[in-house]
């Protein structure tokens, strides 16, 4: 992980009336992280995300942006360099769309050429044409073509953190669904710290680097989803992420993180005897060919060996075996091994170069008691 | 036709006091805005007060104009000076009301990414709480200046001249010519005075509101 951008330390957030909204919290956020807060209304997520920016103040404890204390910066400053997303988008309605986006550039002082193009590559950015929506006015765009306003409105000024608060959750499933695809398209585009309130654990998943599920202002657990589903901190948090988490975990994982590495592989200008020798010595029928780069080949089997004893590997070998990337996700891999009948795939990095394999029997493994743990074993 | 005649030789008359007319209720708009705008947008920051001043200002309203006229003689005397200081007056419920209103009934979303952004106090009175109060602001303008043309008229009964001096000399003198000549004017003037502001509304309110 990279620096801590946030930290918090022992901040509290007491009502007057007397309401806890946030007790005692000390978590610290890296650089380029995607931190998604989350737990049932009340539980004091909104308001820890508005004690960075002050909109509420801490009534105790202190609060770190870049290594300084919050409450020593000037406050209008603060706000500027941190976007600032809500649900209900609070776009000004009597501006432009542009008129909207260009705003804190336009506080700050940048010129008016540098707003222009500064809107133009923003509605580009989240997929509004900006020829046919610049000068529209908010009552002129659907919901979701506003949130995407909101959202280049957050980005305008090009802050490092990002404050978004529910930002979806005022959407029709179908249209909050597709505004999460492009926050995380949005996501691999720009380095942004982004702190995203939701009450939404599905949203989390999807969204997250890291997780906070809070209650009662308190962070039950913060852990990468994965974390959070296999190993929940308490009955609350398994209640709270839910039953069906073998699906979502699996939406969530990679194909580098179920494969095994293999030892069974040959380069392919080794000879027949060499092969042969090998499989005998790894008790297996078939080894995986790679060149001198690891660059992944083809296979070649036992059967094709057995009455030969000249000849290369390469002339030998069985080539067009479809193979999988790490970063692939299990689901569409398991999809591909369905259709083709096979129970066995290799897996190979981006440059082609053979890393491991997967088999059905991992698959198997993997959706088992052994890895999911809580819920057969207690 | 006598009192086309009398509209006809009295011209030079009747225009001259329009514009005295004109002026007296201008004034008293243009300075009971600039004061009334101000209450209601103190008034929106300091909440507390907001109930009290709404309050005087109803007052300060109820009292019927030939009073409030009269109880201004002894301090003031007669004239224009009186004159204004009671439209001034009379206009700043409406106005200290409306600016309240049309300030306080910003969505809350606004206000929250307003403040979300960096927008200091006054950037924000002045690029998104003034703009959107206008339409509401504006309204209260309007009804203060038809209003002002209307007492205007009685204002011509302690010396401040205008058209209601016309009216007041002919019920005086039981001469109706007189009478309809200071009544038709001062008709007109009012509907004239409700529409230009209607223009100006939506002259001045943006697009994105308007619809």
């Amino acid at each position: 992980m990279g620096n801590a951008i946030i930290r918090f330390d022992n901040v509290s957030k007491v009502f007057p009336g007397g309401t806890r909204a946030v007790d005692d919290l000390s978590f610290e956020i890296y650089e380029g992280e995607s931190v998604v807060f989350v737990g049932p209304s009340g539980c004091g997520k909104t308001t820890t995300i508005k004690l960075l920016n002050r909109l509420e103040q801490p009534t105790h404890g202190n609060i770190y942006l870049n290594g300084k204390d919050t409450s020593k910066i000037d406050v209008i400053a603060l706000r500027r360099s941190i976007g600032y997303v809500i649900q209900d988008v609070g776009l000004f309605p009597h501006m432009t769309v542009a008129q909207n986006i260009s705003l804190v550039p336009r506080l700050i002082g940048w010129s008016i050429t540098n707003q222009q193009v500064r809107v133009d590559e923003l509605l580009r950015l989240v997929d509004l044409e900006p020829s046919a929506f610049k000068d529209r006015y908010p009552h002129q765009l659907s919901g979701g073509q506003r949130q995407r306003v909101g959202v280049a409105r957050g980005l305008a000024a090009d802050p490092p953190v990002i404050l978004m608060d529910e930002p979806f959750g005022a959407l029709d499933p179908i249209t909050r669904a597709q505004l999460q695809d492009e926050f995380l398209r949005l996501r691999s585009k720009i380095k942004k710290t982004i702190l995203f309130v939701t009450h939404d654990i599905d949203e989390a998943i999807k969204l997250g680097d890291r997780i906070a599920v809070m209650r009662e202002g308190k962070i039950v657990q913060f852990d990468t989803p994965g974390k959070l589903m296999r190993e929940p901190a308490d009955e609350f948090v398994k209640d709270f992420v839910g039953k069906d988490c073998g699906l979502k975990l699996m939406k969530l994982l990679k194909i580098s993180d179920i494969m095994v590495p293999t030892l069974n592989r040959i380069i392919e200008r080794s000879g027949v005897v060499e092969a042969k020798r090998l499989m005998e010595q790894r008790e297996s029928d078939i080894l995986l060919v790679v060149d001198d780069h690891e660059v992944f080949q083809g296979v070649i089997r036992f059967e094709l060996l057995a009455d030969r004893n000249q000849g290369s590997v390469k002339e030998l070998m069985e080539r067009d075996i479809p193979t999988v990337k790490t970063e692939e996700e299990i689901r569409p891999t398991l999809e591909l091994m369905l259709k083709k009948g096979v129970v066995w795939l290799p897996i190979v990095d981006e440059e082609e170069r053979l890393k491991g394999i997967v088999t059905m029997t991992h698959f198997a493994c993997f959706f088992s008691s052994e890895e999911w743990g809580q819920e057969e074993t207690s | 036709m006598s009192i086309l005649n009398y509209f006809i030789k009295n011209l030079g008359l009747i225009f001259r006091l329009t514009l005295e007319h004109i002026e007296v209720a201008m004034v008293a708009v243009i300075i009971s805005t600039i004061i009334g705008v101000a209450i209601g947008i103190v008034i929106t920051r300091i909440k507390k007060l907001a109930t009290p001043v709404i309050g005087i200002a109803g007052i300060l309203y109820t009292i019927p104009s030939l009073a409030l006229f009269g109880m201004l003689i002894p301090f003031i005397g007669i004239g224009v000076k009186p004159a204004v200081i009671a439209l001034v007056l009379y206009s700043q419920l409406v106005l200290i009301r409306n600016t309240f209103v049309g300030i306080t009934q910003i969505d809350r979303a606004v206000i929250e990414a307003g403040k979300g952004m960096g927008m200091s106090s006054w950037q924000f009175l002045r690029m998104v709480e003034l703009p959107l109060a206008l339409p509401v602001i504006m309204a209260g303008i309007r009804t203060a200046a038809v209003m002002n043309v209307g007492l205007t008229t009685i204002a011509a009964y302690i010396g401040a001249g205008g058209l209601g001096w016309l009216i007041f000399r002919g019920i005086a003198s039981v001469y109706t010519e007189q009478i309809i000549a200071g009544a038709i004017p001062v008709t007109l003037l009012a509907i004239g005075v409700d529409y230009f502001f209607v223009f100006l509304e939506r002259f001045l309110t943006s697009p994105g509101v308007r619809h």
